[in-house]
């Protein structure tokens, strides 16, 4: 979609882009731009939960559980810390590289390796989703965890803990779903016959490959937050 | 519409996958080796913002976007900074109170008598 002015670079380009009186985001489908504002407000929604679990830990005079050694998996008689999340971790990285070769040759039209490159990315996005119902079952039941209270300490870490890894499983769960759904469209060529969607005359398109993959993306990267501030702080 | 789609070797996917492990890697390594203290801290941040960058940048496309849609996004988090120093403030502010009237927090929830 060739604009009729010619696209400045840098933050001339922004202005002129914000001022043309036409279209903001140029080069940005629309479907693209509405994602980017919905990972936008759930920016806001993952920030709240970390901001109040900073809150919660910052205030507690007693003393918070640690998760070194809390999240440590049994190995042969060994305590390896932190072991399940640092292979829930891995694993969904590898998820977000076939998820980006998936996009990748999606806009090359190759129907068959978009499709086994979505489907690889489902299975790893559902293995992580049963890894963390194994985690959530061992310190629900060995651990005895409680949202109002756990063995190890301060009884807020058990709320925190739900809410954040709950939330974030969710958007995992759900992404898993439109995976297997983009997935099956890709191959029954619904993007190449430009067949319109459910509940939209919007013809199908290989754009949406890529829209999927900015969601999956961001569950990616909230993991990486929620690594960094609730499993290693 | 497939001329605004975002197209890039597929190599440079292989090598941010690549990154990403490496300093996953790295992060894990700062628990394993029980690094305490100001350099735990600062190394978890370090390799967080680094894995974030890649992926918002790399995987997202964020680096090939226009500046338009990149501050549209990039600019509003940044009030989150305004949140985290308040409620940073409040919290020392509870712990201190907490601290202070509470300290003997097992023995919170029994009935005090009073005379």
């Amino acid at each position: 979609m060739a604009e009729s002015v010619e696209m400045q670079p840098g933050l001339k380009g922004l202005t002129a882009d914000w001022g043309s009186d036409q279209r903001a985001f140029k080069g940005v489908p629309w479907g693209k731009a509405m994602m980017w504002i919905f990972l936008l407000s759930d920016t806001f929604i993952f920030s709240c939960f970390l901001v109040s679990y900073m809150t919660v830990r910052m205030s507690t005079t007693v003393e918070w559980p640690n998760s070194s050694e809390v999240f440590a998996l049994d190995v042969f008689g060994v305590q390896v810390p932190l072991l399940l999340i640092a292979i829930m971790t891995f694993i969904l990285i590898s998820s977000s590289g076939t998820m980006a070769m998936a996009v990748k040759f999606g806009y090359e039209k190759n129907k068959k390796v978009t499709f086994r490159l979505l489907v690889v990315t489902a299975i790893f996005g559902a293995m992580f989703v049963g890894m963390q119902a194994f985690e959530w079952t061992k310190l629900i039941m060995d651990e005895g965890v409680r949202p109002w209270s756990n063995p190890m300490g301060a009884p807020q870490f058990g709320s925190v803990f739900f809410m954040v890894t709950g939330f974030h499983g969710t958007h995992v769960s759900i992404g898993v779903i439109f995976l297997i759904i983009t997935a099956v469209k890709v191959k029954r060529g619904r993007f190449d016959n430009e067949d319109p969607g459910f509940m939209t005359g919007r013809k199908g398109r290989y754009e949406i490959v890529e829209t999927m993959g900015l969601y999956w993306h961001f569950v990616d990267l909230v993991w990486v937050f929620i690594f960094a501030f609730f499993y290693l702080w | 519409m497939a001329t605004e789609g975002q197209q890039h070797p597929i190599a440079i996917y292989f090598w941010i996958w690549g990154l990403l492990f490496v300093l996953s890697a790295f992060s894990y390594m700062v628990d394993y080796l029980a690094l305490q203290g100001y350099l735990r801290w600062s190394l978890i941040l370090l390799f967080m913002f680094l894995k974030a960058g890649l992926i918002v940048a790399i995987f997202m496309h964020m680096v090939w976007e226009r500046l338009a849609i990149v501050y549209a996004i990039f600019v509003p988090p940044m009030v989150i900074l305004v949140l985290i120093l308040l409620m940073a403030l409040e919290g020392d502010y509870t712990w201190l109170v907490r601290d202070t009237f509470f300290s003997d927090w097992s023995n919170f929830f029994t009935v005090q008598e009073h005379h």
